[in-house]
């Protein structure tokens, strides 16, 4: 028979202040790995959640990024007529030439400059990316010296509200509008016309990149290898998604970082955790062996005990998990690993994490609880008796 | 009994707990020691003394816009200025694209470049062979060792932002007390094979006569194309390096935060430990204090106690630490990195044993002074 729950709830009640410190212990190490897991699931979904699979980028053959782009203005024409592209409202055929160039933009914290993306589109740029909602303002206008922001970097950096006017290239630029992204990839760039980045920048006369919008995912797959076949081009396509499934790697470094740190906590918790669980074997041996004299068995005794560390480690993380969720929705920057510039992506409390961060402390739990339940079910009932 | 020994005798009571307890601290102040060297590694070390004397140029823009290739005579005539070179990032792709193929090539001009980077060594017969030969590229040797290149090896990159195909001889292999792991080139060989790439430099390095003249040369390189097409940033090489890893995002918080944590599980854990064996000694301090102990003495032997164990958990942390550091260091990206992060431990492992026995002083304080005030009727009666 099971020894009930309640036996073991009260037990942790009756030692409220060990109870609390080790489940502390155990809390600051799941909100160390949840801080982890959210910086990383946030920068997951900027990346992954990216691009749409109609969308194909095209690129000069061996490039591995748009800012390392780069071919003449007169490959446009080709790629529009290709067939499988889908018509856009004006009946044009759903295509952008784009410029990306990097600026550098002083943050609103004062904690110095960085880099954001800066992406010229042709005028149906806007059209090929459903997605991206504007907030406030309007659009940028064609041939105009004008841009829109992403709510995030409306909010990080300098001068990005409506009618403010930033400077970087050859001159000012207005705002004339926010936009959201929607967590995407989106949200870390600036958008204007095409030829007025490329002339601020001196590139006029080529491109850094083509968007194509295929009818369905079939044309989009055909597009791609299309444009690769074309020996007039010396161009490649990929699907956008594919593209930005790439650039995950910039998360490599948190990823390694947070092995580390998580792992480490993590000992130091099952050491700190099996501590406290020796401790209430020891204290209630008496209790375990008169225990054993009412008739529970040593299995119901090993199970019970075990079932009290998990339960303590599972407060751990639900007390980890709730004083983390404040900064769920904190946006944060990263830099991009593949175009040296910002990412920004909000912190996301995601129900991945919740369930990593409770396996988490159950297995610490687990792993702690063993060896002094393994102790409390093995001892002589007649030596326990007489402590 | 000295009431050292006395201490010592009660620490090692339950051997398990003690045990367990310096372990998991021992752990938390490993993590400790590990992110304050590499936050020293960061943003305390000056880098070496030729580093100090040497500027690096780039377009005030970003890394990713280019600046012309003639700045590099007129930076010369700043008062000041020694060598000036180009030093441009190439990236290209050696073998495949998998991230353990991936390292630094620079296209740079082979006649200044040793002069400007005096800290890289090579013999003199390979620099000259290298400057003779503009399909030759100079390896830095733990990437030889790495790939298990020989002098007259042939290497070939295939270029992605500049879209031409490398096909270099090694001419020669430079060793630094810090392994920068970067592969250098004629940046002339690049600009034959692409158009675009004539007349272009990514950044300078340049080499300043003395660390006292650094700020003024820097300003006045930047003054001097203040109004030009292309503006510049010129900072120093330890200034760059940060640029990059600020890139990564803010890490002098993250660095704190979890610095934080660990220093606040290892307060619980001490405590926690520090509280159990306390309380089960409440008989033995009455009779202690039958004996004729004072309170302070009492209050002073379970203090002791407390910080013993604490600053052997810090002493056996900062040992993985230092260890870890050092297995690290042989990493091939990171590994200079973390090299530096190992000379800093001289500076860090005092300061972490320091937080170990503040921690230890903390955390047994209050129990133990419950326990000396605890009365000795009391005590005697305490059921364990």
């Amino acid at each position: 028979m099971a020894i009930p729950i309640s036996y073991n709830v009260r037990n942790m009640v009756l030692r409220k202040g060990l109870t609390l410190m080790t489940a502390m212990g155990i809390a600051l190490t799941v909100m160390t790995a949840v801080f982890l897991m959210m910086l990383l699931a946030g920068m997951k979904k900027a990346f992954v959640k990216s691009g749409d699979p109609l969308n194909v980028l095209v690129m000069r053959k061996g490039s591995t990024s748009e800012l390392a782009g780069g071919f003449t203005k007169d490959k446009l024409p080709i790629l529009t007529a290709l067939p499988g592209i889908a018509k856009g409202s004006s009946g044009d055929p759903l295509v952008s030439g784009e410029w990306v160039v990097i600026v550098n933009l002083p943050r609103k914290d004062g904690t110095g400059d960085t880099n954001v993306t800066l992406r010229g589109m042709g005028a149906n740029g806007l059209e090929l990316r459903k997605n991206v909602k504007l907030i406030a303002g309007s659009w940028f206008g064609a041939g105009q010296h004008e841009i829109v922001v992403s709510q995030s970097i409306h909010s990080r950096f300098a001068h990005t509200g409506v009618g403010d006017m930033l400077d970087f290239g050859k001159g000012q630029w207005k705002v004339t509008g926010i936009f959201d992204g929607g967590g995407t990839a989106a949200d870390s760039e600036m958008w204007g016309d095409v030829n007025q980045v490329a002339d601020q920048f001196n590139r006029q006369n080529a491109l850094g990149s083509a968007y194509l919008h295929a009818t369905d995912p079939l044309a989009a797959d055909t597009l791609k290898h299309r444009v690769a076949d074309d020996q007039r081009l010396q161009l490649e396509g990929m699907l956008e998604t594919e593209y930005y499934d790439k650039q995950t790697s910039s998360g490599a470094p948190i990823r390694f970082m947070g092995y580390i740190v998580g792992l480490t906590m993590a000992i130091g918790s099952i050491f700190a955790a099996t501590n406290t669980m020796y401790a209430a074997v020891a204290y209630r041996s008496r209790e375990i062996a008169t225990l054993r004299v009412i008739g529970f068995r040593r299995g119901s005794i090993l199970l019970s005990f075990i079932f009290e560390s998990v339960l303590l480690a599972l407060l751990g993380a639900a007390v980890g998990i709730i004083l983390m969720l404040p900064f769920n929705g904190m946006s944060t920057g990263t830099s991009n690993a593949v175009t040296f510039s910002e990412v920004v992506f909000k912190m996301q409390i995601t129900f991945a994490v919740v369930l990593y961060a409770t396996i988490f402390a159950l297995v610490m739990g687990l792993i702690g609880g063993v060896a002094p339940a393994w102790g409390a079910a093995r001892r002589d009932i007649l030596a326990a008796l007489r402590d | 009994m000295t009431l050292a020994r006395f201490v010592r005798k009660n620490a090692f009571r339950n051997k398990r707990r003690t045990l367990l307890t310096v372990g998991s601290m021992a752990f938390s102040l490993l993590l400790l020691s590990f992110l304050m060297c590499v936050w020293r590694a960061f943003y305390v070390d000056q880098g070496s003394a030729e580093s100090a004397q040497r500027l690096i140029v780039r377009h005030k823009v970003s890394l990713a816009n280019f600046i012309p290739g003639y700045y590099r005579e007129k930076i010369r005539t700043v008062p000041g200025v020694v060598h000036v070179v180009q030093v441009n990032w190439f990236q290209g792709i050696y073998r495949d694209q998998k991230p353990e193929n991936f390292f630094a090539r620079f296209g740079t001009d082979p006649e200044e470049f040793f002069a400007t980077y005096k800290e890289l060594s090579i013999p003199a017969d390979q620099e000259e062979a290298w400057k003779k030969d503009q399909a030759g590229a100079v390896a830095d040797k733990a990437l030889a060792n790495k790939y298990g290149w020989k002098l007259g090896d042939r290497i070939v990159i295939q270029g992605d932002i500049y879209p031409v195909k490398l096909e270099l001889t090694l001419r020669g292999i430079f060793t630094a007390s810090v392994p920068n792991n970067a592969l250098y080139f004629h940046w002339k060989y690049v600009e034959e094979g692409v158009p675009f790439a004539k007349g272009h430099a990514g950044t300078f390095g340049i080499l300043v006569d003395s660390p006292a003249h650094v700020n003024a040369v820097a300003s006045a390189v930047d003054q001097m194309f203040a109004n030009a097409p292309e503006p510049t940033k010129t900072e120093t090489e330890k200034a760059f390096q940060l640029g990059f890893i600020s890139m990564l995002g803010n890490v002098k918080a993250f660095i704190l935060v979890i610095s934080l944590a660990a220093v606040f599980t290892i307060l619980l854990v001490t405590g926690n430990t520090m509280a159990m064996s306390i309380r089960e000694r409440t008989r033995e301090v009455a009779v202690l204090k039958t004996l004729g102990f004072r309170r302070e003495t009492i209050l002073g032997l379970f203090v002791g106690e407390a910080i013993a164990i604490a600053l052997v958990g810090g002493i056996v942390g900062s040992l993985i630490a230092i260890l870890l550091l050092k297995g690290a260091s042989q990493a091939p990206q990171m590994g200079p990195l973390f090299s530096v992060a190992a000379r800093e431990w001289r500076f860090i492992a005092p300061v972490v044993w320091l937080v170990a026995g503040v921690a230890g002083l903390l955390s047994s304080a209050i129990p133990a002074y419950g326990a000396s005030r605890k009365g000795i009727v009391d005590g005697l009666r305490h059921i364990g």
